[in-house]
């Protein structure tokens, strides 16, 4: 008996010892004291506590940078430029940033500790982006497999963001996911629609939100999201507008539609969404309405596979060939892409083919 | 030279050559296959394996000596060896970080992992099986360590130009790796009988 009991306590002391020696370390040595994070040359300046990451620290002071995985640098979001102060390149940050990006000072922000003053650029927009509690009010199946969420924001209560960006919804623990993680889904509602946001969130198997959102998520649950994010809105030209879209990439578009009749666009738009059969069809009737509302807007929706009892006189085929079908000439064209990195793909080399300049190809693609 | 002297002279050399932890050990095999495609990652992980086992043999050696064997606890060496290796490379990371920016981003990743590292309870556990006394182990633990390096470095060297050659395909990767590093272990054993240790 003594024997057991001498063993566990000298087992004890000889962790509890080292666990000490470890804090005091952490704590002494460890300790970067009072750092000063200059931003945009000036414009603003933090005090902060250092040892922690720049992500986290930055968060901590308000300022929120998209990040999907949490700050366990699997994502490779939270890129921010650092012109000074940031050290060298750590291992952990090479394979998310290009020859490039290294030689231009972006690096990860979860994965570069807060050691000494720092001097980085932050894109204005993200200093918009804020933390938002919200209350889930309503959910409604659009399709077999696509959910329309709309929250109502709490605290704060508003928000201003421009149509075609993005938000992010953070999932608690449950069962799929052992920890917090975030997901980036299109705001649909209008940017006008200041007290609440729309999302339109398809079933993917597995998916850690998707599932959470589908199977789990009730009206009046409180969700917590952040954001706006993202570049992928309407550029401010007079070009004929492309939109091509699949599945829950309707999202960005029907923002950016009802945000253009709101302002009185007068642009030449035209709308190709692809489904496979019309179970896969949601918001026709909303887009039709569109029709008669905008100046000159025309809805192409196309199956892939449409069933006999789908009873379809619409197009059919690939989104592809209906594009191609319908472009004559891209000039004096921009096109606007939402969808699958596969869709994508293959409607830009369309789009290219037609003679629509690579630049003014802007998509927003579901990873 | 004093015979004590020879006794450091002759463990820290025969570490290096004679018996070289890996070489003659097969110890730490895992690393010395897997981060030696690039000398600049072999010297990284070299550097840190010798600093952690030269240190981490002398605080064995303190902790077996002084809390193990007054209290008969001898079977427990494994477990607390591992503790005391988890929380050195722990306390040497947060050191390292703080004092030299350039050492740590050349350890990176290497200093962590090198915590199951088996080369290095190895160090220790021979430590006690030949009872050397602190001196002993610390000229034992330097030696394995830059023993340790020395041939990951050699291999390194060895695969690097072996990018150039062709080997057959079913032995590309580790399985040429596991011959050069027998034909190295025999070059080693040539070493033998040069000091007695």
């Amino acid at each position: 008996m003594q024997e057991i009991l001498t063993a566990l306590i000298v087992c004890c002391a000889i962790s509890t010892g080292l666990a000490i020696l470890i804090l005091i370390v952490d704590a002494t040595i460890g300790n970067y004291g009072e750092c000063e994070i200059d931003v945009n040359d000036g414009a603003k300046k933090l005090k902060v506590e250092g040892g922690q990451s720049l992500l986290s620290t930055l968060k901590s002071e308000g300022i929120f940078i998209p990040s999907a995985c949490g700050g366990k640098g699997s994502c490779g979001l939270c890129k921010l430029k650092v012109t000074a102060g940031g050290g060298e390149i750590l291992p952990t940050e090479r394979g998310w940033l290009t020859d490039d990006e290294q030689n231009n000072g972006i690096r990860l922000s979860c994965q570069l500790k807060v050691k000494n003053d720092l001097k980085l650029q932050i894109p204005e927009e993200y200093f918009l982006v804020k933390e938002f509690k919200t209350e889930v009010i309503s959910i409604k199946d659009m399709t077999h497999d696509i959910k329309e969420v709309t929250l109502k924001l709490l605290e704060p209560s508003n928000i201003d963001f421009r149509a075609g960006q993005f938000m992010q919804i953070m999932v608690p623990e449950y069962e799929l996911s052992k920890e917090e993680v975030y997901r980036a889904y299109s705001l649909s509602s209008p940017p006008s629609q200041h007290d609440s946001v729309e999302f339109e969130i398809r079933l993917v198997p597995n998916g850690i939100c998707t599932t959470f959102v589908h199977k789990y998520l009730k009206e009046g649950d409180k969700l917590t999201v952040n954001g706006p994010y993202g570049d992928f809105f309407l550029r401010d030209t007079e070009r004929e507008i492309v939109f091509i879209a699949g599945g829950s990439g309707m999202a960005p578009i029907k923002s950016i539609l009802f945000d253009m009749k709101e302002k009185q666009n007068k642009r030449r738009a035209r709308y190709f969404f692809g489904a496979v059969s019309k179970r896969d069809l949601f918001h026709v009737d909303t887009m039709r309405q569109l029709e008669k509302e905008l100046d000159d807007f025309t809805f192409i929706p196309g199956l892939s596979g449409a069933l006999p009892e789908d009873d379809w006189d619409g197009e059919t085929g690939l989104i592809t060939e209906i594009l191609a079908r319908h472009m004559s000439s891209g000039d004096n064209t921009e096109a606007y892409l939402c969808g699958s990195p596969g869709m994508i793909n293959a409607c830009v080399e369309v789009l290219k083919a037609k003679g629509v300049p690579e630049e003014l190809i802007y998509f927003d693609k579901f990873a | 030279m004093s015979n004590e002297y020879m006794g450091y002279f002759a463990i820290f050399f025969s570490a290096i050559f004679t018996q070289n932890v890996l070489l003659t050990y097969y110890l730490g095999m895992c690393p010395f296959l897997g981060a030696s495609r690039e000398v600049k990652t072999a010297a990284g992980l070299g550097t840190a394996v010798t600093l952690v086992m030269t240190c981490t043999t002398v605080l064995n050696y303190i902790v077996y000596k002084y809390l193990i064997v007054p209290y008969d606890l001898e079977y427990l060496r494994f477990i607390v060896f591992i503790i005391v290796i988890a929380a050195f490379v722990q306390v040497a990371e947060i050191v390292i970080e703080r004092l030299s920016e350039k050492l740590y981003n050349a350890l990176g990743i290497f200093l962590p992992l090198i915590t199951v590292n088996c080369a290095i309870l190895g160090v220790s556990l021979f430590m006690v099986i030949r009872e050397y006394t602190l001196g002993l182990s610390f000229f034992y633990g330097l030696g394995s360590g830059l023993g340790w390096m020395l041939a990951i470095l050699a291999m390194a060297g060895i695969r690097q130009k072996m990018t150039k050659s062709r080997v057959p395909g079913p032995l590309a990767g580790t399985g040429i790796a596991l011959i050069i590093a027998g034909i190295m272990a025999i070059a080693f054993m040539g070493f033998s009988g040069v000091i007695k240790g």
